[in-house]
């Protein structure tokens, strides 16, 4: 990967993103040495594991994966004192559409993710851990490899690491190349050498039955990275970041129709949607006009700029106040966009103009979904590519009548019917894009070519 | 609410109900005579939760501010239904715990799931065998539709693969419930097939040069929802809503695995396995379940026979059995020996030994068959009713230990008449041309072999579904079979022909019945006391408790 030297906004917040396109910064130690590279790590060995599982509680982290769990809440289901072996593991799968952030972190600042691993097996007491990285990334992969190495010639891997009694040992894991891998149970049968069908929760929570059914902490690459500034400032320090409840700085990734798509990094909540496309992102295409945004990745509800959307905000008075705000004016924080009918997700901002056709947007998500199904519960598998050959069929001109109506009840019929969450994330775009732009589909659907009806029964 | 410990108390469609701990939903909600429609679940198998047809609504006791389950006006805990619909295989109940099985969600769920099965399934009831026993047909009778709203191209699978020798597959049919996968894996432990590529392009395959060849594989034809697995032999052979099924036992080993004999118009078609705890669970091998086609062979003995000076000629019952009486009167008790089978019923057994006992002849005994013992359910003895044989003195402690002596006479002229009941002599070391020497060899069988070809007197007779009776298990479980079709010709059971000899012999004994038989039997038998083939039931009676087990286990060689 290039990495192009680019001056931050700003209106950044870099504290993951420090280093990535730093002039002269490179991914071996000895630069992350002269940055004060492994000194959290050393702090953190002079501290309890249950008090920097307490700090991380306080600092109100929230996975920056997709789903937003509290880090502190997840760490504090592995009890101390088990029979069995703790694992950890970064979840480096990041496969989402409109999602590229992870990736930076691993070729450019391989050692913030080690060291913020290393700081949180030392807290849940892993003593193997392991980092899932996507099968598509063998660049990162290889870098990751040469990191560990250089980690483990400087004592902050294997055996009593620093004099701390601490053992630990980390390896690459390479996926296959499958979507399903990056949610966590999919993940952990797949290193078990297994089809990566999502295991039922419960019973198989993985912090109780994760990895060989041991307990098991998954973690994002991003949020392992915060760990290490964790323990750098404090969980009171870092709670000060963002807003109450949505913590922190987010990496955000900004794809689709504007000036500058990119990555960038602010405090959770600390920017608009308007903000960053005409702030940030160098504003719509000449002529061009916002249409929709996809907030948090592919999966993430569609929102429409047509929309008016009620959020609240918290008043200095600490009074939350609710208003009816444009698309534009919806600052990007987990609760807000919650609020607003979508998520945070994984932090990848998609930007659509008016020139964008709504049913090839969909069409193009639904491929992907369709292809990616992992074929375990019958409504995804079934419906998703459903979705996709209606959609297909609509736009070479065969829809009917009934196409919108069938798509959004395929939708309906998966969504909260299976056992991982892919079933929401196949049959979300399905049902925002109907919701929010019915007229084009209706439109695509009576356009001119129509078989009205195939016999294909 | 005060429920004893192991019981909770659970509430199903607005009614409570008290399970056992451990119980699972789906079970709970068939009990409370609330079926709930399942593909992926089996209760002898795990639960992966897939084919999501058994959603349901579910709920725990909403807590107050004490943590205390809130009380309705009818004091029973209120219920906080969870929003999203819920899957009732993979959960046991718990207190307080509340199921909605017909409510409009769970309808729009099972509508929906049905849906989604039948979108890419070829619909081609009409020429797939498991139509008539298909619950992907019985379960669109009440929640499918009568039309499709499905306008695309269907997904294409691979069509009649040959998963091993006797299994074929049918990709498209199939709906990806794993089933089969689990069984092979948790049961058969061959751990043989697996799904390949992706969603709903997602297929059922042996893994890379494997092939499903099993001694178990057909039990994955029998638990496959759909026509997807079919059975080789049995497929396009008979429509299945035409088979009678008769209950009996698989008699070819010492389990005696419960099965189902399907026939139509006096013709076997298949033999499937019922499920009975105490024996088989719901499965049986392979070997066992098509080992019935001889029983339909066109070679069946039919007509009685007597040799003449020109060989075997056809006769009457009534002189068959007085020529083979008088020929065995001639003898001495040391120059009579009878042969009998361990596949014979324990009333033919009973009887058997009447008919030694009538001859006094010095020698009888059984032929023992072993093979390997398998852990699943195949036993080393291939005898069905090697139990009944010894119990009644048919044979003794070591089953067979009689024949080499038997042989030796009869090759040095010394036994000068032999009874052979259902075996072919020749099995245990005689040439036909010693038998052909014998100057009276009465046989009783179903099929030519070297011994019925040296008969003297050739009596035919029933094939095991052709009887009915009783056999005693390697684990001493007495269990019954019954009458599926009828004997070909004018062969006879087995227990009436040994009678007539016996009447022959010696005179009326009063025997009209099998129930006679059996009568006698349970009189005599003291582990038998007051049993009757009506108080045997479907599933059999243990007649030796798992301590005697041991000591029940015959003899191996």
């Amino acid at each position: 990967m290039v990495s192009i030297a680019r001056t931050p906004h700003p209106r950044e917040k870099r504290i993951i993103f420090k280093n990535i396109d730093r002039p002269g910064w490179t991914n071996e130690i000895e630069c992350y040495f002269r940055d004060g590279g492994y000194e959290e790590l050393k702090k953190a060995f002079t501290m309890k594991p249950e008090q920097i599982v307490n700090e991380v509680k306080a600092s109100g982290l929230r996975g920056r994966g997709g789903a937003g769990f509290p880090c502190g809440v997840k760490w504090g289901f592995i009890k101390p004192g088990g029979s069995k072996p703790v694992y950890l593991i970064c979840n480096a799968d990041e496969s989402e559409p409109g999602t590229f952030k992870d990736r930076y972190i691993i070729h450019q600042d391989p050692h913030q993710l080690l060291e913020g691993m290393i700081i949180s097996c030392y807290a849940v007491n892993a003593r193997l851990a392991y980092i899932y990285i996507r099968g598509e990334f063998p660049e990162g992969a290889k870098i990751l490899e040469r990191a560990l190495a250089e980690a483990k010639e400087h004592g902050f891997l294997g055996k009593n690491i620093l004099g701390s009694g601490f053992d630990l040992e980390i390896y690459v894991f390479r996926g296959a190349g499958a979507y399903i891998c990056g949610e966590e149970t999919g993940l952990i049968e797949s290193m078990e050498g297994k089809r990566p069908y999502p295991r039922i929760k419960p019973p198989y929570f993985p912090a109780a039955l994760g990895l060989y059914m041991c307990p098991t902490i998954v973690n994002n690459v991003e949020t392992l990275c915060n760990v290490k500034h964790i323990v750098r400032i404090g969980g009171a320090e870092y709670a000060k970041m963002g807003k109450p409840n949505n913590t922190g700085t987010r990496l955000l990734c900004v794809s689709g129709d504007v000036q500058k798509p990119g990555y960038y990094e602010f405090e959770v909540g600390g920017i608009t949607i308007g903000e960053l496309i005409n702030d940030i992102c160098g504003g719509m295409k000449p002529g061009r006009t916002l249409k929709a945004v996809i907030p948090g990745g592919s999966s993430a509800k569609l929102m429409s700029a047509k929309d008016r959307y009620k959020i609240k905000t918290k008043q200095p008075d600490g009074k939350m106040v609710e208003q009816e705000v444009g698309l534009e004016d919806i600052p990007i924080d987990f609760d807000t966009l919650a609020a607003a009918g979508s998520m945070a997700g994984s932090g990848g901002v998609i930007v659509m103009d008016d020139t964008r056709d709504m049913v090839w947007v969909l069409n193009n998500i639904n491929e992907f979904y369709a292809h990616e199904s992992c074929g375990q519960c019958t409504p995804c598998r079934e419906g998703s590519l459903w979705m996709k050959k209606i959609t297909e069929r609509m736009l070479h001109g065969g829809g009917v009548e009934q196409d919108t109506a069938t798509l959004k009840s395929v939708a309906d019929n998966i969504a909260g019917r299976t056992i991982c969450a892919f079933g929401e994330a196949c049959a979300w775009p399905t049902q925002s894009f109907v919701a929010k732009f019915r007229d084009e589909f209706v439109a695509t659907a009576g356009k001119k070519g129509n078989t009205n009806g195939s016999t294909n029964h | 609410m005060s429920a004893p410990t192991e019981l909770l108390n659970v509430q199903i469609d607005g009614v409570w109900y008290q399970f056992k701990k451990g119980t699972r939903v789906i079970e709970a909600c068939a009990q409370a005579g609330k079926f709930v429609p399942h593909y992926c679940y089996h209760p002898k198998l795990s639960s992966p939760g897939n084919c999501r047809m058994c959603l349901i609504e579910m709920g725990m006791p909403k807590l107050g501010p004490d943590r205390k389950p809130e009380l309705g006006p009818d004091g029973k805990p209120v219920i906080n239904w969870i929003p999203r619909p819920q899957i009732s295989c993979a959960q046991d109940v718990a207190e307080g715990m509340g199921v909605r099985t017909d409510s409009a969600l769970t309808r729009e769920c099972r509508n929906g799931v049905m849906e989604f099965l039948l979108i890419n399934h070829p619909l081609d009831c009409p020429i797939c065998d498991q139509a008539g026993e298909c619950q992907l047909q019985e379960y669109s009778v009440e929640f499918g539709t009568a039309g499709s709203r499905f306008l695309d191209e269907k997904v294409k699978k691979p069509k009649r693969v040959q998963l091993g020798p006797r299994v074929t597959l049918d990709d498209e049919r199939c709906i990806l419930c794993s089933r089969c996968i689990r069984f092979m894996k948790e049961i058969a432990h061959d751990d043989v097939l697996g799904f390949a590529s992706r969603g709903s392009h997602t297929y059922l395959t042996a893994y890379p040069g494997r092939v499903l060849d099993s001694n178990y594989s057909l039990n994955t034809v029998d638990i496959c929802p759909v026509g997807a697995l079919t059975s080789t032999d049995f497929r396009f052979k008979m429509r299945v809503w035409f088979l009678k099924e008769t209950k009996s036992i698989c008699t070819s080993c010492a389990t005696g695995c419960n099965t189902i004999i399907g026939t139509r118009e006096n013709v076997i078609y298949r033999q499937t396995p019922r499920e009975n705890d105490a024996v088989n669970s719901a499965w049986m091998c392979d070997y066992g379940r098509l080992n019935f086609h001889y029983v339909n062979s066109a070679e069946r003995l039919k007509i009685p026979q007597v040799r003449e000076t020109e060989g075997l000629a056809n006769a009457s019952w009534r002189s068959a059995l007085a020529t083979a009486a008088e020929e065995l009167k001639q003898f001495q008790k040391d120059a009579v020996a009878v042969i009998a089978s361990a596949q014979m019923t324990n009333e033919e057994l009973w009887l058997a030994k009447k008919l030694i006992d009538s001859l006094g002849a010095t020698y009888h005994d059984i032929v023992p068959r072993f093979g390997e013992a398998d852990d699943i359910l195949m036993s080393a003895d291939r005898n069905p009713n090697t139990l009944g044989a010894q119990l009644f003195g048919v044979t003794g402690e070591r089953p067979g230990a009689e024949l080499p002596e038997i042989a030796k006479r009869i090759g040095s002229g010394e036994i000068k008449a032999v009874v052979a009941l259902g075996e072919d002599l020749t099995q245990f070391g005689l040439t036909e041309g010693e038998l052909k020497k014998l100057p009276t060899l009465i046989v009783v069988g179903i099929l030519p072999n070297d011994t019925t070809r040296s008969a003297s007197v050739l009596l035919p007779a029933c094939a095991f579904p052709e009887k009915r009776g009783t056999m005693i298990n390697i684990k001493g479980r007495l269990q019954r079979l019954n009458r599926a079709v009828q004997p070909p010709g004018e062969a006879r059971d087995d227990w009436e022909i040994i009678r007539d000899l016996i009447q022959q012999l010696t005179g009326s004994n009063g025997i009209y019945l099998i129930e006679d038989v059996f009568k006698q039997i349970a009189d005599a038998i003291p582990e038998m006391k007051g049993l009757s083939f009506s108080r045997i039931g479907d599933k059999g009676v243990q007649l030796v408790d798992e301590t005697e087990e041991a000591r029940a286990a015959p003899v191996t060689v």
